[in-house]
């Protein structure tokens, strides 16, 4: 079961790479689960500096951009 | 790191400064500078050793960063380097040695850190600029 956190103060670019996320994991036909998380410490706790950023299993993968559903794909395989 | 150091790329992506902020009287001047830079809005300062130690996320944000400042002190260039042996190769640099401030001679006074913010503020819009 992978974790996917999307980061991001809920702006529609966060939410865009949240739907890109879901359609990336349906695509991938993996078990997943996406959080969305809005809490700024988190964020900087990851050395986040600019969202909205996608982390998984604990790693963040893209900051500033909205990665389309098949960059997730691969960074989930 | 603050709160505010968190940017919504909504807007724009942040120009990104970094210090080597090294033990030597150059090195407090690289950081004071960039600290000072960061205060006059010219970009936001982050954590070289970050940079150094891989922290995914400031990894992921130096990437999409619109541009990316590195300030040395003296000629061991410890901010070129780790920022090189971390992949990157697109940044502006500028080294206080190269600006006649000697190591071991350049306390960082109000004056010279103000000389450093100038050529780095010029710099580093030099090379921002759609013009080039």
């Amino acid at each position: 079961m992978k974790l996917i956190q999307i980061l991001g103060p809920g702006c529609a670019r966060c939410e865009k790479l949240k739907q890109n996320a879901e359609e990336a994991v349906k695509r991938a036909g993996i078990e997943a689960t996406i959080e969305k998380i809005t809490d700024i410490n988190v964020m900087i706790g990851y050395g986040v500096m600019m969202t909205p950023a996608i982390a998984i299993d604990g790693e963040v993968k893209a900051a500033g951009r909205v990665l389309s559903p098949e960059e997730i794909q691969q960074l989930l395989i | 790191m603050g709160q505010s150091a968190v940017q919504c790329s909504c807007a724009s992506a942040p120009r990104i400064i970094l210090a080597c902020s090294g033990a030597s009287d150059v090195g407090h001047l690289a950081d004071l500078a960039a600290r000072e830079l960061a205060k006059q809005g010219i970009g936001q300062m982050g954590c070289l050793a970050a940079i150094g130690g891989r922290v995914s996320g400031f990894m992921a944000s130096v990437e999409a960063a619109a541009g990316v400042l590195v300030l040395d002190g003296c000629p061991l260039e410890c901010g070129r380097r780790t920022m090189e042996q971390a992949g990157f190769r697109d940044f502006v640099h500028l080294r206080m040695t190269d600006m006649g401030l000697e190591r071991g001679k350049s306390p960082p006074t109000p004056e010279r850190i103000q000389v450093v913010v100038e050529e780095a503020a010029k710099k580093f819009s030099q090379v921002m600029s759609p013009s080039g």
